[in-house]
């Protein structure tokens, strides 16, 4: 039954990982703009700094 | 597509379409725009949302001040060899589009090396390499995409403030603390004599009561440090018995668990620590993209050009005026110290400093006031004040400004807490004294779960779960609160005052009416066109007012500065302006606003202008009269009295007032113990504001500028204002109503308490019970509230959003588009 003590030191272990993971995301700023990223996440990759694609022929679908 | 532009989506007036591309444009900007961005290969612009743009506006030389190296450094952010970063507020920022353009701006122009959006504080940060890009051209690159920053005087050396996160690690510690306490409290739940338990017991309490250190000692702190300073205040708010109950309790168990008495009360503890910091948190509704603390700081240019001897110019600091400075201030430019105007003449709107609804004019000499817009061609003047010691900013020393962050206000919660904190420790003593003479081990257990379960989370709970609540609803509709108490303030206003250029009025429209003679269609053509060649603002009005007719040409055309304007069409000789300038007389009010229009020296009539007041105001007066006293308190003079008073009946108006004389009015009022809501716009209004009890700024474009206040409404919305106070009202009766219901929790704890058979079992059951269906009822009820008023309803508006802005555009910006 020992064991107890095995499992639930590790079982809080865990949990600091986890709350040491979460005030380091805080202190990061990840919390501070809840909405920018989601958005930019959605934008097309499509655009390399080097091309340029002729603007006649993509414009179609509107 | 119909007839609205491709790019910004407006209306398009048929003569001046544009087509360029298979697509059709309002104007050269709106094609300009889309020409950059297409020819970069950026038109996905036009994909994410229909119609995104703005039309890019432009005045030669108005950030020039930029090139001044001492004004670019408090700018940025960083800057260091050749990299600099520089954080810059873009009111147009609304949509996905925005965010995608802008964060593609180094394709446009690879000298920038990158750039990020933030959305809710509608800011981009660009990095540059400034060796190949000055901070003048990234901002010209900016506005001549249609997305022009707004730099003004509270950029200037400001650092951005650090952003406090303590409450998030409080309350991520305390979530941490209470999680696992409760887990490794469930064998204590259930049965007490069982070997397995008894064997682990040692250790589970044990780290309990480590697992319960950090939520004591660092979540649990704000309370001690506001309950300590509130005794040395001497008064008792609701921190007091929040302390005291975590303290006791925390005492109590780690006695408990020294001398094996039991289990303690960690667990509830914990519990109540974080639902507490929960509550802080729902409270602190913020919207990033308002600013509740403006001054005139934030109104006024950061930079202005200065004429210096040999008739050069240089760009200045605003703060570097000294007394006879010569300035030069364009178009649109606002005037940042009071001086002597040199040029022939000016026309200054006053409008938002004043209250005035109509520009005036001013001729060589005279004096101009700080806070002035000058609307027109550019102009000289002598300054003759510095800026801080203007008329105008001279308001911002009164020391209702000085009072910073002060609670002026008992909360409802202090207040009911004034009579719950005696009546507790009343309860404690006595319940302590009674079986002290029984039993003296008894007597300390009584003593201690008095003042555990009669903690007052749920009473504490109430006030911001319901406030926090109702703040969101509100902010749905536009109704922008600075914090909570706002509404508390609210649901005790009696007397509301209302400023009315700007605010009840329309900044932008003007209802123009006629008077006289039947003018011909052909006259009208006659009249239009010779109104197309002024600049002048009432010609501006008036030329819109007429419908679109064909074009002809003026000849001889003549601008009298201040008196009005001539010109010479198809033989006929067309005379418009004051009065004397048309050679007309007759019965004159000089209070109203009027053009008069002569034909071959023939009088025609004349045209009142009138300001245009907001939909649904006689209906929100109608509404707020039955409940509340109303006035309307205006800078501007008694031109629209009589007007005002046949659509507000009963509605006291007071004229010409300063802004001084406002802010005492308001002083006055509140001296005859009415609690006073003023609702204003301007600057003029900002020391009112700041003196009322609750001070509402109305803003037509919510992201440009309204002075210090405590809510910020967005003009389309201000005819609900009704439904609001309606609503704030119900929120305190909310908030009572759950006031009673905790109370019923703390009398059933403390029946248990008195008698000494309060278990640990018992109040962990009791703490969480409580709160839980504290935090729903008022959810519930807040919201019913809401739906009942209506107020969350949001309107549809057909491209609100267009008119808005391009309204906004149209006071804030020149015309001249690249």
């Amino acid at each position: 039954m020992s064991v107890i003590y095995l499992l639930i030191s590790i079982s809080i272990i865990v949990a600091i990982v986890f709350l040491t993971a979460f005030i380091k995301a805080v202190r990061s700023g990840q919390y501070d703009d809840d909405y920018t990223p989601s958005v930019r996440m959605l934008f097309d990759d499509e655009l390399k700094i080097t091309e340029k694609p002729k603007p006649k022929e993509e414009e179609k679908q509107i | 597509m119909g007839n609205k532009c491709f790019h910004c989506g407006l209306d398009i007036i048929p003569c001046d379409e544009i087509f360029f591309d298979n697509r059709s444009f309002c104007c050269k900007g709106c094609k300009t725009v889309y020409d950059i961005f297409s020819s970069n290969g950026l038109s996905s612009y036009y994909d994410l949302e229909k119609s995104p743009g703005a039309t890019p506006l432009m005045e030669n030389g108005k950030y020039d001040f930029l090139d001044n190296e001492k004004i670019a450094a408090t700018l940025l952010d960083f800057s260091e060899g050749d990299t600099q970063i520089i954080s810059l507020h873009i009111p147009h920022i609304h949509c996905s589009s925005c965010i995608w353009i802008l964060e593609n701006l180094r394709r446009i122009k690879p000298e920038i090396l990158s750039s990020q959006v933030t959305f809710h504080e509608k800011k981009v940060r660009i990095t540059f390499n400034s060796s190949e890009i000055s901070l003048k051209e990234v901002v010209l690159l900016l506005c001549s995409i249609g997305y022009e920053p707004y730099i003004s005087l509270e950029d200037y050396g400001n650092t951005a403030a650090k952003t406090d996160r303590s409450l998030t690690y409080k309350l991520g510690v305390a979530f941490f603390c209470f999680g696992n306490i409760m887990l490794l409290s469930f064998p204590e739940y259930f049965e007490h004599k069982e070997f397995w338990l008894d064997q682990y017991r040692g250790f589970f309490r044990w780290l309990i009561f480590a697992l319960a250190l950090p939520s004591f000692f660092y979540s649990a702190n704000g309370y001690y440090i506001a309950a300590i300073s509130s005794i040395r205040a001497g008064r008792l708010n609701i921190e007091i018995p929040i302390a005291l109950g975590i303290v006791v309790m925390f005492i109590r168990s780690t006695a408990d668990l020294l001398m094996d008495h039991g289990p303690g009360f960690f667990d509830s503890m914990t519990g109540l620590i974080f639902f507490m910091l929960l509550g802080k948190m729902f409270q602190m509704k913020t919207y990033r993209f308002l600013n509740f603390e403006r001054d005139f700081k934030s109104y006024f240019p950061i930079a202005v050009t200065r004429i210096i001897a040999n008739g050069a110019e240089e760009n200045v600091p605003v703060y570097e005026i000294a007394k006879g400075d010569r300035l030069l201030i364009r178009n649109f430019e606002i005037i940042p110290a009071d001086g002597i105007l040199i040029s022939n003449s000016a026309t200054i709107d006053y409008s938002f400093v004043t209250g005035e609804a109509v520009p005036v004019s001013k001729l060589s000499g005279d004096k101009v006031f700080a806070g002035g817009r000058q609307i027109g061609g550019a102009i000289e003047m002598e300054t003759i004040q510095t800026v801080s010691q203007s008329y105008l900013t001279q308001l911002w020393s009164n020391e209702i400004f000085q009072k910073e962050n002060m609670q002026r206000y008992r909360n409802i919660t202090d207040t009911m807490s004034r009579y719950f904190t005696p009546v507790l420790l009343l309860i404690a003593f006595a319940g302590f004294g009674w079986w002290i003479f029984k039993d003296t081990d008894i007597a300390f257990n009584v003593f201690t779960a008095v003042l555990i379960v009669a903690c007052p989370c749920a009473l504490a709970l109430t006030a911001p779960f319901t406030l926090g609540n109702v703040i969101r609803l509100m902010g749905k509709s536009k109704y922008y609160l600075k914090n909570t108490q706002v509404i508390e303030q609210m649901a005790k206003v009696d007397t509301i005052v209302f400023d009315k250029t700007g605010t009840i009025t329309t900044g932008s429209k003007s209802a123009i009416t006629y008077d006289g003679q039947v003018i011909t269609t052909q006259q009208r053509v006659w009249i239009k066109n010779v109104l197309r060649t002024s600049n002048h603002p009432l010609s501006r009005m008036l030329y819109d007012y007429f419908p679109e007719n064909d074009k002809v040409t003026v000849t001889d055309f003549l601008e009298t500065p201040g008196k009005g304007i001539a010109g010479v069409v198809s033989g006929h000789q067309i005379q418009i302006g004051s009065e004397a300038f048309t050679g007309q007389n007759g019965s004159s009010n000089i209070l109203k606003t009027m053009v008069y229009v002569t034909i071959d020296d023939v009088r025609l009539g004349r045209f009142i202008f009138h300001n245009e007041y907001r939909p649904g105001l006689s209906g929100l007066f109608t509404s707020l009269q039955k409940k509340y006293t109303v006035k309307v308190l205006s800078g501007d003079n008694e031109g629209e009295r009589a007007y005002l008073e046949k659509l507000l009946p009963g509605i006291e108006l007071i004229f010409n007032k300063k802004p001084e004389e406002k802010l005492e009015f308001i002083k006055k009022l509140q001296q005859q113990g009415h609690n006073v809501m003023m609702v204003g716009d301007g600057l003029n209004d900002a020391g009112a504001l700041a003196q009322s009890n609750v001070g509402i700024a109305v803003s037509e474009n919510i992201n440009v500028f309204s002075p210090a206040c405590d809510a910020i409404v967005d003009a389309a919305e201000l005819n609900r204002l009704d439904r609001f106070m309606v609503l704030s009202k119900k929120a305190m009766g909310t908030i009572y109503m759950s006031f009673g219901l905790s109370l019923l929790y703390n009398i059933i704890g403390l029946s248990f308490a008195v008698t000494g058979n309060l278990l640990p079992i018992m109040a962990a059951v009791i703490m969480p019970l409580s709160t839980i269906t504290i935090i729903s009822f008022v959810t519930v009820v807040s919201n019913f509230y809401a739906r009942m008023l209506n107020v969350t309803h949001v309107r549809e508006k057909s491209d609100g959003r267009h008119i808005l802005s391009k309204q906004a555009n149209l006071i804030l910006t020149p015309k001249t588009t690249i």
